[in-house]
């Protein structure tokens, strides 16, 4: 498939801002269960939502440039019952207005405690939005990867790995962003987060690995004699049906040289995993600013090329037909 | 339940392209706006087609064959690109089976090219809306027309009468006939999407000359010349036969 940079931003931006709302209220949980100290309610938790929301408005805004009808755009939440776009294009307001909620709470200190058990834990109000939000996040992660993984054509996409690789890539580089804004703003949580990150980052290598391994033994289901429907070993096209290029040729190739192809898939297998790793470690000692926002800057640079790769590597049944693009 | 559908004959396709400038010349004129062309005759030319006839050669050098292969939608009866449609655009007729594009509620998401295996929906460049074939849905109802030019435009076009139009859920249509008995077949079985265009197969009249059809095999002699005769007194094998 041809790697469009809308989708790229849209999906990795989106998946930073969930990822760093989910890292939020799980500091917030952690620290109603008094694992960790509880943060400041304003310079924490509502400025951390304001990143998490700016994140996911600018992935909705690179979303817009991928339509060809922008201005129609809200027709696509017509056919939620079938399909996993208009599902997205539900949940994702949804998870821009539970980020917003979440902050502003935070924000106007408006956090009343709603329910407390029996041992003393409380539920506070910012917490249950938090939680719901939470929720939402994860639908969002599963409605994003499943766009992909719903199209049985796609046969590198269509596997559960894909919608895990999406929670986890997404929630990785949440969580590097949560360890690096609470150098400046938390910095007693810093290990606390950067040790998720690294929990995740680390399981985002074993889940992303296992779509490689799978992907490189995927056995194509048609070819070009089931295409056309003509019993014969050699099967050679003359003609496309157009001279030039076509909507089948420019869509549904990515057009780079093999070196680049496979350079970029070592480029995201460094950048996402091993670098971010190291800086986090490194980082995480001192909470040290610089390390903790080059392991973030790294990670996301790194979910750019591995998206592009996502997207490159994805062979569509279509293209027997254009044996010579 | 009706179910229009085309069945291509490759057997009597020529590959002469008839069918995609007469399908480009009806729906670019037709009301739901042109198709677009770039370059038509400049370097790259490129543009919306809802119809495309490819070429293929088959076997190796001497014993090769050219297949000419038109593709278009199909009308998958389990049209795969019909659901993930976020805005409801593409939608596939109750009526009459044939899958359409809504123009005006398209958004240009590409999403449902990306689920038709076939590969048979573009994105116009210029109007930015999903398009495919519709089977002429503007002209085989059109009762201004005489009944006989009620049909698809290239099915008008085909000098070979390679395209055959008609219900397929009509047992006794000329297509579900053509199906039948000629060995009508569907393209990417595999997938389960029950296109509902058929396409008949490359058909070879063998004429099969048994070695006993060239020499008599009741010739005692083995040789081709008049049989011997017994005398006329004695039964012939008609004589004995023939009661
Ligand atoms: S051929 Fe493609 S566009 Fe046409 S109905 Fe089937 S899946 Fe849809
Ligand atoms: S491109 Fe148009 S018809 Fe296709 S899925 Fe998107 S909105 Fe629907």
């Amino acid at each position: 498939m041809h790697p469009a940079f809308s989708v790229i931003f849209l999906t990795t931006l989106i998946g930073v801002g969930q990822g760093l709302f989910l890292a939020l209220v799980t500091g917030q949980t952690y620290a109603a269960v008094k694992i960790v100290p509880m943060q400041d309610p304003v310079t924490f938790f509502a400025w951390g939502s304001l990143v998490s929301l700016l994140f996911l408005a600018a992935g909705l805004l690179a979303s817009f440039f991928h339509l060809g009808h922008p201005e129609r755009a809200w027709r696509a939440a017509s056919q939620w019952r079938t399909s996993w776009l208009s599902r997205e294009v539900i949940v994702l307001p949804l998870m821009m207005a539970a980020a917003f909620a979440y902050g502003l709470l935070h924000y106007f200190g408006i956090d009343p405690v709603i329910w407390t058990s029996p041992e003393g834990t409380s539920l506070s109000l910012t917490l249950a939005v938090g939680l719901a939000g939470s929720v939402v996040a994860f639908a969002l992660f599963v409605c994003t990867g499943m766009i992909y993984a719903a199209i049985r054509f796609l046969q590198e996409w269509a596997t559960p790995l894909t919608v895990i690789n999406y929670i986890l890539l997404g929630g990785a580089s949440g969580f590097t962003l949560a360890a690096a804004f609470a150098a400046w703003t938390a910095p007693e949580l810093v290990r606390f987060f950067g040790g998720w990150a690294v929990i995740i980052t680390v399981l985002a290598a074993g889940s992303r690995t296992a779509s490689l391994v799978r992907n490189a033994r995927l056995k194509p289901k048609s070819n070009l004699q089931t295409a056309i429907g003509v019993r014969h070993t050699r099967i050679v096209q003359k003609a496309q049906g157009a001279m030039g290029g076509s909507f089948n040729t420019r869509e549904f190739f990515h057009g780079a040289p093999q070196a680049v192809f496979q350079a970029v898939k070592w480029t995201f297998l460094v950048l996402v995993f091993p670098v971010p790793l190291a800086l986090l470690w490194a980082g995480m000692d001192g909470a040290d600013r610089g390390l903790l926002a080059a392991a973030f800057a790294v990670q996301y640079v790194g979910l750019l090329a591995e998206r592009w790769f996502f997207f490159a590597q994805a062979n569509h049944p279509q293209n027997l037909y254009y044996q010579a693009a | 339940m009706t179910q229009l559908a085309l069945v291509i004959d490759l057997n009597v396709c020529v590959g002469c392209h008839a069918c995609v400038t007469s399908c480009k010349e009806w729906n670019t004129s037709g009301p739901a706006g042109y198709m677009s062309d770039d370059n038509p005759y400049g370097k790259d030319p490129t543009g919306t087609f809802f119809n495309r006839v490819q070429t293929f050669e088959v076997g190796a050098f001497p014993m090769t064959e050219t297949v000419h292969f038109p593709k278009s939608c199909l009308h998958c009866e389990d049209a795969p690109c019909v659901p993930v449609c976020p805005t409801g655009a593409s939608h596939k007729r109750a009526e009459d089976g044939i899958v359409l594009v809504d123009y005006d509620k398209c958004i240009g998401c590409k999403y449902c090219s990306w689920a038709c295996p076939y590969g048979a929906r573009e994105l116009d460049e210029h109007q930015k809306v999903m398009k495919k074939c519709t089977l002429c849905v503007d002209r085989i109802y059109d009762e201004s027309l005489p009944e006989s030019e009620r049909k698809p435009a290239c099915v008008l076009a085909c000098p070979t009468n390679a395209r055959l139009f008609g219900d397929i859920h009509d047992p006794e249509s000329e297509v579900s006939v053509a199906i039948r008995e000629e060995g009508g077949y569907q393209l990417m079985p595999e997938w389960g999407t029950r296109p509902a265009n058929h396409y008949l197969p490359r058909r070879k009249t063998r004429m099969h000359i048994h070695e006993d059809e060239l020499q008599r095999a009741d010739n005692p002699l083995k040789k081709e010349e008049r049989l011997p005769r017994g005398p006329v007194t004695e039964p012939t094998l008609d004589d004995s036969t023939s009661w």
